[in-house]
């Protein structure tokens, strides 16, 4: 819509009618402004692509020195030259998958607490104090991890597990207090707010006949709300698939508190490593081309992963909800 | 005419029943044997042949007094409509009966309501169960997301039914009932949002059939479908109130006259008039009754 | 059809075992809601109690002492990330602000499409991967570790928020004002300058003070973007200190009184946090005041 000025025709000598030079002026003004904002927002898309060309480019020369074993060996020595990530993107998926089998059980629950069971001023409490948990910064997570929680897990939680479930492989191994089972709480703490604020939003955009629908029929509270969350089922999908996106890209807390070491095990008592948390450690210490790329390639791997997962998780999400643009930016 | 009310009245819902109210055979036994079952008192209409009584009963909406002093009764197996201008209450009493007002925070009553005998208003009364006995059919056609047979079935599950060759029969009987089992007896396990709104409505009776209801409520059903839908669910309903207590809320008039018994009028929280609907709607004893059925106002 | 005895219906279903269920969902959902808190109450508790001992003047106004020396602060560290905070907001508000009103006001073609699309990739990559990104951008082009490198990757990842909560909170100004405004002879951008944006400017303030308050916090992007600095510098072409990073290495150190150092830090950075989330929250009480 062109901008230039439309005056309603007045009587010859009017002051108000501009000049023809003035609405060429004008039709200028438009035509930079609208420019000027095109380019802000191409600067945007820039971003983006700048950062997948800089990754790229910089995984480069390990793409082509290591090929795909690269995602399937488990050596990293930086001294001979050979980098495997898989214990990286093993820890990477392990902890994830752990810190959603947590905070997915608990976000549902707590929105459910807030959509069906809280009174009023308790429900806004409680999203009030979820919120603050979305607040606070990673590397505060981390230090609590550290000396808080790891001093825990090592003196009560983890000899409990060994002695009750040591059976199982799982829970076998020496109680140190840091490691894999340690980042999943840490993650599944981090990560919670979003699956509650999305599922919330899930709940309660689902039509109110439903659960008239449900109570009339003589269903209990419990049943009621099942029924609910079955209508609700993929969005909370996505809402689970947009926290693991979270905590597949989670690297501060987990940096600290899961041990930095590159073996895999199948013990969630063991340390481990994710693919942000190797970078986050030996990105500054890199010496070497190879090293440094190689490092720069396991940030395109995580920078893909995280793409395809956010996708699908805005896929569900809009399914059950319609569009909505936002809800990555949730919590 | 007393006499043969009391009788049918006093078998309740369980095996003494004369005539069942879906087409599951049930072992026949004699009139005038006790029930089987422990709740049966409650379940007999009293003995005047009220299924519903409602006496001094009012509804607060926080300050604002929705509904005034209302008395009236409902007979056993017959259609009662409701009518009235918009807000005048008719909703708010129905939704009453089966406490669906609970949901909305802030009500306050007082007065007795009672259903089979049983006051439904003491804080002692099983709900859940009250919800059963009192089914509730809505305006829009609510089915769940999921299969026409699951919808059935839903409050069939909430109870307990477990056996499938149980549930097969039970949600038969009720699509026949409700008049839908032709049309769907092919697709049951498709998605009950496919159906045309009509056959949504007619799926919601029968959800609400399948679990016996003694009283089915009726919060203008009609009023979303198409005139051929609506004749339909007019016509189910003349054939469901041999078996059930009918009441139903609603804004036409024509359908009233149609197909109730008795019709209730209200306005601004008031039961103003109630009588056969022949006597309300030829010569009723209030002029402002007169004045709403000539359609002067509302 | 067989005859067949079901038990009746209005016997079952009114047992024990519904009311058993019902009760135990709803405890179960209220423990939930229980169990997430309890992270926050602990850590709230923690940090007062290990950072608030040597919270004081001289934690924000020392510079680091070597270790063993008691004593000591964050004060290079608490300046460098307000500047590398500021640098950040210097290139994602222009832009950001930009593209939110583009988007709401010329929205609708290909390359809105495709810039909506790109911000909400954006909001998802990884800290550590912008930070990546921003090294072979900026620190190998320049040779060195430096502040604008740590701005740049702190302005990208404030990005997203301020695009997207721009565009809709410039969506919400009312039609009205904007026919207003062309009927009296304004050209567009007119407009936009004088009517839309000053409109919308308070949500995009507080759309702003979110993307502020969460860069503050972020670690990952400047480990080695800005790398961090035991000595004070405002020099925007050398390595800066800043908060997160901060505690992150003393964290780590070995020594308990850099890790006790640590807990104030985070304590501050807290603060930080909460004071820009409570200017925000008042900000948009007052929008909704109007």
């Amino acid at each position: 819509m062109s901008g230039s000025a439309t005056v309603a025709a007045s009587p010859p000598g009017a002051a108000t009618r501009p000049s023809v030079a003035v609405r060429a002026r004008q039709a200028w003004a438009d035509r930079a402004c609208h420019g000027l904002l095109a380019a802000l927002a191409a600067l945007v898309f820039a971003v983006a692509v700048l950062i997948l060309y800089e990754t790229t480019r910089g995984a480069g020369p390990a793409i082509s020195a290591l090929g795909w074993g690269f995602l399937t060996s488990t050596s990293w020595d930086p001294v001979a030259e050979r980098f495997g990530a898989l214990p990286y993107l093993y820890g990477t998926i392990v902890s994830a998958t752990l810190a959603l089998s947590l905070a997915l059980p608990l976000g549902i629950g707590t929105a459910v607490f807030l959509v069906e069971l809280a009174p009023r001023r308790i429900g806004e409490a409680v999203a009030f104090l979820v919120e603050l948990l979305a607040a606070i910064p990673s590397i505060v997570y981390g230090i609590w991890g550290v000396f808080v929680l790891a001093p825990w897990l090592r003196s009560a939680l983890e000899p409990w597990l060994i002695a009750h479930l040591g059976f199982l492989p799982l829970f076998q191994g020496f109680p140190f207090g840091i490691g894999m089972l340690n980042a999943g709480i840490v993650l599944a703490v981090m990560v919670s707010p979003t699956i509650i604020s999305l599922s919330r939003e899930i709940l309660l955009s689902l039509p109110g006949s439903l659960r008239e629908a449900a109570f009339a029929m003589g269903a209990t509270r419990a049943e009621a709300i099942a029924v609910m969350l079955d209508g609700a089922r993929p969005g909370l999908l996505g809402a689970a698939i947009l926290g693991l996106g979270r905590a597949l890209g989670e690297t501060m807390a987990v940096t600290m508190v899961i041990g930095n070491t590159n073996r895999i095990s199948p013990s969630l008592l063991a340390p481990g490593a994710t693919m942000a948390s190797v970078i986050a450690n030996e990105f500054t210490e890199a010496t070497g081309k190879l090293y440094l790329s190689a490092l720069t390639e396991i940030a395109l791997v995580l920078f893909a992963l995280t793409i395809v997962v956010n996708a699908l998780a805005r896929l569900l999400v809009r399914m059950t909800m319609g569009a909505r643009r936002d809800i990555a930016g949730a919590a | 005419m007393g006499a043969k009310r009391a009788l049918g009245a006093s078998a309740g819902g369980g095996p003494a029943e004369v005539a069942p109210r879906i087409a599951l055979p049930t072992p026949a036994l004699p009139l005038g044997e006790a029930p089987a079952h422990p709740a049966a008192e409650a379940r007999a209409a009293t003995p005047s042949g009220a299924r519903l009584s409602v006496r001094d009963f009012s509804l607060y909406y926080g300050r604002h007094q929705a509904l005034k002093a209302v008395t009236l009764e409902v007979e056993d197996r017959s259609v009662t409509a409701i009518i009235g201008p918009s807000g005048c209450g008719k909703s708010t009493l129905l939704r009453s009966f089966n406490r669906m007002n609970d949901l909305i925070p802030g009500v306050r009553t007082e007065g007795t309501l009672q259903v089979s005998g049983a006051d439904v208003l003491s804080p002692a009364t099983d709900v859940v169960d009250l919800r059963r006995r009192v089914g509730m059919v809505f305006q829009r056609p609510n089915p769940f997301p999921k299969s026409i047979f699951d919808n059935v079935a839903f409050g069939l599950r909430l109870l307990g039914v477990r056996g499938r060759t149980e549930l097969e029969t039970r949600v038969e009987a009720s699509l026949r009932s409700a008049a839908l089992w032709d049309e769907v007896k092919d697709r049951l396990e498709r998605s009950a949002l496919q159906l045309s709104g009509g056959q949504q409505q007619r799926l919601c009776i029968a959800r609400c059939l399948a679990v016996e209801p003694e009283v089915i409520l009726m919060d203008e059903p009609a009023s979303a479908l198409d005139p051929t839908a609506t004749a339909r669910v007019e016509e189910l309903i003349l054939k469901l109130k041999t078996s059930y207590t009918i009441v139903i809320v609603t804004h036409n008039m024509q359908q009233a006259a149609r197909i109730s018994d008795r019709t209730a009028f209200m306005m601004m929280g008031e039961l103003v008039e109630m009588d056969t609907t022949r006597r309300l709607f030829t010569s009723p004893a209030k002029k402002i009754t007169e004045d709403y059925i000539t359609g002067r106002f509302g | 059809m067989p005859p067949e005895n079901f038990t009746p219906l209005a016997s079952r279903g009114r047992g024990l075992r519904r009311r058993a269920v019902n009760a135990a969902a709803i405890g179960a959902c209220v423990l939930a809601a229980a169990l997430i808190l309890l992270p926050l109450a602990l850590i709230v508790w923690h940090l007062l109690a290990k950072g608030l001992p040597a919270f004081g003047p001289a934690f924000f106004l020392h510079m680091p002492k070597p270790v063993g020396e008691p004593g000591g602060g964050m004060a290079n560290a608490i300046v460098g990330t307000l500047i590398l905070v500021g640098l950040g907001a210097l290139i994602a508000v222009p832009v950001g602000v930009g593209t939110g009103v583009y988007l709401a006001e010329y929205g609708g073609g290909r390359l809105s499409a495709i810039v909506r699309y790109t911000a909400d990739l954006l909001a998802g990559v990884p800290s550590i991967v912008v930070g990546v990104a921003a090294y072979g951008l900026v620190v190998m082009p320049m040779g060195r570790f430096s502040a604008i490198a740590g701005g740049v990757a702190l302005g990208i990842l404030m990005l997203p928020t301020i695009v997207r909560s721009t565009e809709e909170v410039v969506r919400l100004v009312p039609q009205s004002y904007r026919h207003a405004a062309l009927a009296l002879g304004a050209p567009r951008w007119r407009v936009l300058q004088s009517v839309v944006v000053p409109a919308a400017w308070s949500g995009i303030v507080t759309a702003i003070m979110l993307a502020v308050a969460r860069a503050a916090g972020e670690t990952a992007p400047l480990l080695f973007t800005a790398l961090g600095n035991r000595f004070w510098s405002l020099a925007l072409d050398q390595p800066m200190a800043s908060l997160p990073v901060f505690i992150f290495d003393y964290a780590r150190a070995p020594y308990d009184d850099w890790n006790r150092q640590a807990w104030t830090g985070a304590l501050v950075l807290l603060l930080l946090v909460a004071v820009v989330s409570a200017l925000m929250r008042l900000t948009t009480r007052r929008i909704a005041g109007h």
